[in-house]
């Protein structure tokens, strides 16, 4: 039996892992890629928190989560597309029209 | 046994996740998040959740890297070039309140925030996780999983109709 704790813990790693890889990488794709990775933190800490209470209920959350996320992934990869074709370019630094 | 192949995944999705974000390159990073997924899908075998360990790797690791891997080869992307001072300093910050993020989560485990000691593990459900899953969700989580079904609706046309290109105008009078 594992530890709930370590399952929690891992989960914040994850977490923070991809909150850094949001602020520190600059291509868009990457951002979107430690968005997921976000996604999953959460998903494992659902998973964790369910096993913990003895219900099924976190795993039908994590369920719900992956379908947002399938949604997710589809509009925001059409947005860069877009974008790439607009301005020849993912890094959202040089992504600036709406800078004054 | 268990708790230390919950290690070992541990330790692969850990490595793996750090390597998506300083890896240069984009299919690079894709390819390591798709094998930080699998482990992710190995440590929900071993909190015996098989049914979302299965869809993660079906859906994450198979339908949403692929589209991922998809658009970064149809992108043509270059290596992630960077230089200037700017650039370093706004990656300090970055890694900076990373690190803050995982010092205030480790400070909230320690003062008491840990999670309290386990409830009686529920015997299996018969016909297994899967079984038991469905059971619920067809029946008191009807209504949002009919709403989830609007949503991958929605999201789809939305990508259709964007992506679709703007029509030629004559194209647009016929």
């Amino acid at each position: 039996m594992i530890p709930a704790g370590w399952t929690i813990a891992l989960s914040a790693i994850v977490f923070c892992i991809g909150v850094a890889g949001v602020l520190v990488r600059r291509n868009a794709l990457v951002i979107f890629m430690s968005i997921e990775l976000m996604l999953n933190a959460a998903n494992l800490a659902f998973v964790g928190f369910g096993r913990q209470l003895g219900s099924l209920d976190g795993q039908i959350f994590v369920f719900f989560v992956m379908t947002v996320a399938a949604a997710e992934v589809a509009v925001g990869l059409a947005i860069i597309v877009n974008v790439f074709r607009l301005r020849e370019t993912v890094f959202v630094d040089e992504i600036n029209l709406l800078k004054g | 046994m268990v708790p230390y192949l919950f290690l070992g995944f541990g330790g692969l999705l850990v490595a793996t996740a750090l390597m998506v974000i300083l890896h240069r390159n984009p299919v690079t990073s894709a390819l390591f998040l798709v094998l930080s997924l699998c482990s992710l899908a190995g440590i929900y075998l071993l909190l015996q959740a098989e049914f979302i360990g299965m869809v993660q790797i079906i859906v994450y690791a198979g339908a949403i890297m692929v589209l991922f891997l998809f658009v970064i080869m149809y992108l043509n992307l270059q290596h992630d070039v960077e230089h200037g001072a700017h650039i370093a300093w706004r990656r300090g910050i970055g890694w900076m309140v990373g690190a803050l993020l995982l010092l205030f989560s480790a400070l909230l485990f320690g003062r008491g925030w840990a999670v309290g000691p386990a409830a009686a593990v529920p015997p299996a459900a018969e016909g297994g996780n899967a079984a038991a899953i469905g059971r619920v969700l067809y029946s008191r989580f009807l209504f949002p999983f009919e709403v989830t079904s609007m949503l991958l609706l929605v999201a789809m046309v939305g990508a259709i109709v964007m992506t679709r290109g703007r029509r030629a105008p004559e194209e647009e009078r016929a």
